[in-house]
């Protein structure tokens, strides 16, 4: 059994005076232990209501959810020992406490064993550089370095499983890019299985194979990113610069979409190779320089919403 | 429950630990706390400089009310009355946080940065109530429902704190409403409850239970069964009532957590 199985989960929220707004509906999906899963959606798709009741806090309306086989709603409290939860906007820390003060509280809470708190307490020290800020009250810490330490206190009970709601929203780009190297290390590492709602795709393309997009609360898609590509029938495209103006190159198995100067750009499919048409265009004609780009998954998945 | 305590103990051990790192703070506070509450008992003492008697009470009986009274909001306030911030844990978020830790929830949301400093209105109530109680003639059965009587009154204040927080699953502005239920409750058992009108003790038996905090066991206590129509066996029911309100509060409890609708984000 998939260490987490949900399957025609909704959650509907009533407000008085005005038509219930269904959150989430008939939603379905399962996840392997070791998986790293990137769960997109527009704001309001009901992502964070998923992993609302996926961790628990939140009934469902109807359908099911196990998680490590368990039901979160009624065993929230014996479940809560096996899951990291990080709430990217809101910090779980203790705002007047040093960091390292409240470390020490939730390995008091959690009842971790001291020696493995220690460990793993030295060790994410280490890869999120908090060595110097342990001493610090949180509400002294900057957005990133918040980040760090609640990412390194969600962690610091060995969770089988964690969930990261938006963890790179505000983060500049070099601390993106640590969060996510350190992310790639736990997974691989530790084996944690991960689940991850964020805006920016690169944070998906980084580190998740695996990509479910949600969208008006029901999975519109679910499966690798590669094959995303291929359903938002995106294009990669051929940057030729020929040494003079010519018309419009013509070679099989892509078409020209631009010309500007001696500069054109040719459309291929995503899963056709390159390499048979940049060595038809070479031999057709004078080439200075070639470049191939990749189709912006934004754009993708723009079109996913679309539909 | 038993594991319930103990990580109450706990985590209000750590906060405990943690307002000693400003001892100069912690004493202001607490001293701050033991001297508005005892201004409060002077008002008593200025009250009995000018009558002899309230309600058909003299100052010992009265002291005797007051301080069984004081002890049970402030052994309440004390230990639970962090929940009447339930509302603040909602907007902030902090509730969905400690949802998800392995404590159950109701200990987390009370014992988060417990008050010590509210140990100085407990302290002014324990003294009243011991200065009145050598005033007491004790028989083994007044010293038995007296117990009980502090047992039981501190058990449904717990409950009405935490009942009444619950209004704010569903809407998080009714902090007030709990306030004139807790403290006004307080006020009101503070006095001899024959200086009220038939029909409040009436709703302060039947409807909101509090009579049974101190007034009913307390007349049993200072041999005072005279001053009610009730059987003297009603002046021990205090621990049902107490046993009644607990169950009650759990269920309501359990109620407003699986009917929880977080904030968005």
């Amino acid at each position: 059994m998939a260490l987490i199985e949900v399957s025609g989960l909704s959650r509907t929220f009533k407000v008085r005076g005005r038509p219930a707004v269904q959150a989430v509906r008939d939603l379905s999906f399962s996840i392997e232990a070791g998986e790293m899963v990137g769960y997109i959606g527009p704001n309001g798709a009901g992502k964070s209501t998923t992993i609302k009741m996926l961790t628990g806090i939140l009934v469902p309306t109807s359908g099911s959810i196990r998680v490590a086989g368990v039901d979160p709603s009624r065993k929230r409290t014996q479940l809560a020992s096996r899951i990291g939860v990080v709430f990217g906007q809101r910090t779980t820390l203790w705002w007047d406490l040093p960091l390292k003060d409240s470390f020490d509280l939730l390995q008091k809470i959690y009842r971790t064993d001291p020696e493995r708190h220690r460990a793993n307490l030295a060790e994410f020290t280490e890869l999120l550089a908090l060595g110097d800020l342990l001493h610090t009250p949180v509400r002294q810490l900057s957005l990133g370095q918040r980040m760090r330490g609640d990412i390194a206190a969600a962690l610091l009970h060995d969770p089988e499983i964690l969930y990261l709601d938006e963890p790179t929203i505000g983060l500049d780009v070099v601390s993106k890019g640590r969060l996510r190297d350190f992310l790639r290390t736990l997974n691989v590492e530790r084996g944690t299985t991960l689940l991850l709602t964020t805006h920016d795709l690169q944070d998906i393309e980084a580190l998740c194979r695996r990509v479910v997009v949600i969208d008006h609360g029901t999975a519109v898609y679910d499966g690798s990113l590669a094959g995303l590509h291929q359903q938002g029938g995106s294009t990669r495209t051929l940057v030729v610069d020929l040494v003079d103006e010519a018309p419009p190159i013509s070679v099989a198995g892509a078409y020209v979409q631009r010309v500007e100067g001696p500069r054109q750009w040719l459309s291929f499919p995503t899963d056709a190779s390159a390499a048979p048409i940049v060595a038809a265009v070479v031999a057709a004609y004078d080439v200075a320089d070639l470049s191939v780009q990749e189709p912006d998954i934004e754009d993708v998945i723009r079109e996913l919403y679309m539909r | 429950m038993g594991e319930a305590l103990l990580r109450y103990g706990q985590i209000t051990a750590m906060w405990a630990r943690a307002s000693r790192a400003y001892p100069a703070s912690f004493w202001m506070l607490m001293t701050g706390s033991f001297v508005i509450t005892s201004i409060d008992f002077v008002a008593v003492i200025i009250l009995f400089a000018n009558i002899d008697n309230l309600g058909g009470f003299d100052f010992h009986e009265v002291a005797f009310l007051y301080g069984s009274s004081g002890i049970a909001i402030a052994v309440a306030d004390l230990f639970v009355g962090q929940v009447e911030r339930l509302g603040q844990l909602i907007r902030l978020g902090r509730l969905d946080q400690m949802m998800v830790r392995p404590v159950p929830l109701l200990v987390q949301v009370c014992a988060e940065e417990f008050p010590m400093r509210r140990l100085g209105r407990l302290t002014q109530a324990i003294l009243v109530f011991a200065w009145a109680c050598t005033y007491v003639e004790w028989s083994p059965e007044r010293a038995f429902v007296a117990t009980q009587m502090v047992l039981s009154g501190c058990a449904i204040f717990v409950s009405l704190f935490v009942a009444l927080a619950c209004i704010q699953f569903w809407t998080t502005e009714s902090a007030e409403v709990a306030n004139a239920f807790t403290y006004g409750g307080n006020a009101v058992t503070s006095y001899p409850l024959t200086i009220f009108p038939n029909e409040v003790v009436k709703a302060l038996t039947f409807v909101v239970p509090i009579a049974f905090v101190n007034w009913y066991p307390g007349l049993y206590v200072l041999g005072r069964e005279d001053a009610t129509g009730y059987p003297v066996w009603a002046l021990w029911l205090s621990p049902v009532v107490a046993a009644l309100l607990v169950g009650l509060t759990a269920l309501v409890w359990r109620t407003g957590v699986r009917q929880y609708r977080s904030t968005g984000s």
